[in-house]
């Protein structure tokens, strides 16, 4: 509730702030509208439609540098629509998009209806998304978890009942579960991971609160001595006082690993971290409009990944990224020539050996 | 509004002036007057019957939208024991019972700690206390019932809930428990305050008549006032009722958002007012969707509820009233 007031907040003040930019050109409107640098007089005079479509969980960030952008440049038109990463690959192939937000980097069979439609794209790693396992602080039983694990105690057809059914040696305790509702990103991505393949959501019973406020979740899990709950990393980074963050068992390395910006930014944290992308039409690039967005959105872009609660990537990647646009390279880093796709952390796939020569 | 409101106060000026001077104004003007204090009053009359009748035309509406949908069959809304609405996104479970067993089992503590509590308070300040008590004692009830909803939410969550019942048992965080104590705490000024009305409303000479057939104190209050102000009692507790069915603030802060059909007051427990606010105010209500429907459909089942106790209490006032002058 809290974050929705907040949102009307900066939608009001972005609302007043575009009428004042909007209404005619009086000599103390300008004094007080224009943003330090920029002058005010070009900033109105640029505008245009920009189209950005794809992943519901990159949405945020890409609102957020909309309305960052329309707070300079008031004239622009940006719709942003989160249909889901392949609906944002299946546009920009149709070109019905100069910008395709996605969770994943692009599969083998976008890339090609790409090409074969012509359309070039930059690459751009905008953030980290992080998910956080969450139990009481006094919970002494877990410490880690598998997803094999997971998915028994999150799974609507496991639906683990009490901790003992999950493992033996912990306690005879009904399970609690504390977690983002339906309409969140976050959950998506969690039953993208533990579920998704074989058609199963997360479970809907009484052991389950689902709510779209973290901070009820928090709460929930810090007066449950035997729930658990999952959420953004950002929103557990806030409150790590307060709630005790559970391992995950990396299922390729077997390793368990502990989030942290370090360990979601090696990669090490999985299946729980990945990097978010932008794809940008390189044709509709050359328009005005979306250069001008395109290179706020990543001047900005550590303000508007943090404003939108995710972990900020390294800088030298940005500057790489800023880089590719700037020397016309388009291409995927995560496909190598034979269509294959390259695994590992955002830091060593995205060099500019792997781009398409 | 404003026009008529000017419109008004200016003749009031003018309506004023001549009973100051104690001159009787002329008939004509003196019609004309009236006409437009007639106008005024019925007219603010009519707003809240509009109101009203705008509220029920739109859960009319709207809940068609839930049951006119051809996956809704209407009586597995009201015989479903399982409620999934804005829970999954798989099939969709639309059962009320899981909904309104929360708001009864809310209600229920909620009277079981305010209507004692109140009348006794009542009794307390109409018989028993002396004026400097009373003095003293009703405004902190009053102070009482003009706390915020929101913040006795807080108190249910923060305190409630931590020291009052988790060393009594094994309670969640958000309990039916904790939620309806704080929903009692909020209805019992509402209690106390109506019921000691009724109590003092009763005529005087019947107390003395029952001192002069040697009643003590006690007994003239419980065997004479008591069932004197009955109608007056019961309707404190209807509106009391009410008032808890309809509470918002305080449930969706305390009472968790999961629907359960459970009688065991540990567990969280959704109530109808619950389950709206948390579905409205989540990004995933998109017009048109079922989801939005349902809501309306909720609220409809809510209105009759409270409509229906409303009813009830004016048929038990009507029927218990007892008249003395």
């Amino acid at each position: 509730m809290i974050r929705t007031i907040l949102n009307l907040v900066i939608f009001t003040s972005l609302f007043a702030l575009a009428a004042g930019c909007g209404s005619p050109k009086t000599s103390e409107n300008s004094s007080t509208k224009t943003t330090p640098g920029l002058d005010y007089g070009d900033n109105s005079s640029l505008s245009g439609n920009i189209t950005i479509e794809g992943s519901s969980t990159v949405e945020p960030i890409s609102n957020r540098a909309k309305e960052k952008f329309n707070g300079s440049f008031p004239n622009v038109n940006i719709s942003v629509s989160g249909q889901g990463t392949g609906n944002g690959f299946k546009a920009l192939g149709a070109k019905e998009c100069d910008v395709s937000d996605a969770s994943r980097p692009i599969k083998q069979k976008e890339l090609e209806v790409c090409k074969s439609t012509g359309i070039n794209f930059y690459e751009i790693p905008v953030a980290y998304d992080g998910l956080t396992i969450v139990v009481n602080k006094e919970n002494d039983f877990v410490d880690e978890l598998t997803v094999e694990q997971l998915k028994q105690i999150f799974r609507e057809d496991t639906a683990a009942k009490t901790w003992k059914d999950v493992n033996d040696a912990w306690p005879d305790k009904q399970i609690s579960i504390y977690a983002p509702g339906i309409a969140s990103g976050t959950h998506d991505y969690f039953v993208e991971v533990i579920g998704k393949k074989d058609g199963k959501g997360l479970r809907a019973d009484e052991q389950t609160m689902l709510s779209e406020d973290d901070k009820a979740l928090v709460t929930g899990v810090k007066g449950d001595k035997f729930a658990i709950g999952f959420f953004g990393f950002s929103y557990y980074d806030a409150n790590k006082d307060e709630l005790k963050a559970v391992s995950i068992v990396n299922p390729i390395s077997t390793k368990s690993v502990a989030p942290s910006m370090a360990s979601i930014e090696s990669g090490e944290y999985a299946p729980f971290s990945r990097p978010l992308f932008i794809y940008v039409n390189a044709e509709s690039y050359q328009r005005a409009e979306v250069k001008e967005f395109v290179d706020y959105y990543l001047q900005n872009i550590v303000e508007i990944v943090k404003d939108a609660s995710y972990v900020p990537l390294p800088a030298d990647i940005y500057e790489s990224a800023k880089a590719r646009i700037m020397k016309d390279l388009p291409g995927s880093h995560y496909l190598d020539a034979e269509g294959n796709k390259r695994e590992g952390s955002v830091t060593e796939v995205y060099t500019e050996a792997n781009l398409p020569k | 509004m404003s026009n008529t409101s000017a419109g008004q106060g200016e003749l009031l000026g003018d309506a004023v002036s001549p009973r100051g001077k104690l001159r009787p104004r002329s008939s004509a003007a003196s019609k004309r007057w009236q006409t437009v204090v007639v106008t005024g009053l019925v007219f603010c009359a009519l707003v809240s019957v509009f109101t009203t009748i705008g509220i029920i035309l739109m859960l009319v509406v709207e809940s068609w939208g839930f049951f006119s949908d051809d996956k809704i069959e209407i009586w597995k809304f009201l015989t479903g024991t399982k409620w999934t609405v804005g829970q999954t996104q798989g099939e969709l479970s639309y059962g009320i019972w899981p909904l309104l067993s929360g708001t009864l089992r809310i209600t229920g503590i909620a009277m079981m700690l305010a209507l004692p509590m109140g009348l006794v308070s009542a009794i307390y300040l109409s018989e028993y206390a002396s004026k400097r008590t009373r003095s003293l004692l009703k405004p902190t009830l009053e102070i009482l019932a003009g706390i915020p909803t929101v913040v006795l939410g807080f108190f249910a969550v923060k305190f409630i809930t931590p020291y009052m019942l988790e060393p009594l048992g094994d309670f969640k965080t958000f309990n039916a428990t904790s939620a309806g104590i704080a929903v009692g705490i909020l209805c019992i000024p509402l209690v106390a305050s109506l019921a000691e009305d009724a109590l003092r409303a009763v005529p005087n000479r019947l107390r003395e008549g029952a001192y002069g057939l040697g009643a003590n104190r006690l007994e003239v209050t419980l065997k004479v006032v008591v069932p004197a102000a009955l109608s007056g009692i019961i309707s404190a507790f209807l509106l009391a009722l009410a008032r808890a069915i309809g509470e918002t603030m305080v449930v969706a802060l305390a009472a968790g958002s999961t629907p359960t059909l459970t009688l065991d007051p540990r567990m969280p427990s959704q109530t109808m007012t619950g389950f709206i606010v948390e579905t409205f105010k989540s990004e995933s209500v998109v017009p048109g969707t079922l989801s939005y429907f349902s809501i309306y459909a909720v609220a409809a089942v809510l209105f009759l509820s409270t409509f229906g106790i409303t009813l009830v209490g004016q048929i038990i006032r009507m029927k218990y009233r007892e008249v003395y002058d």
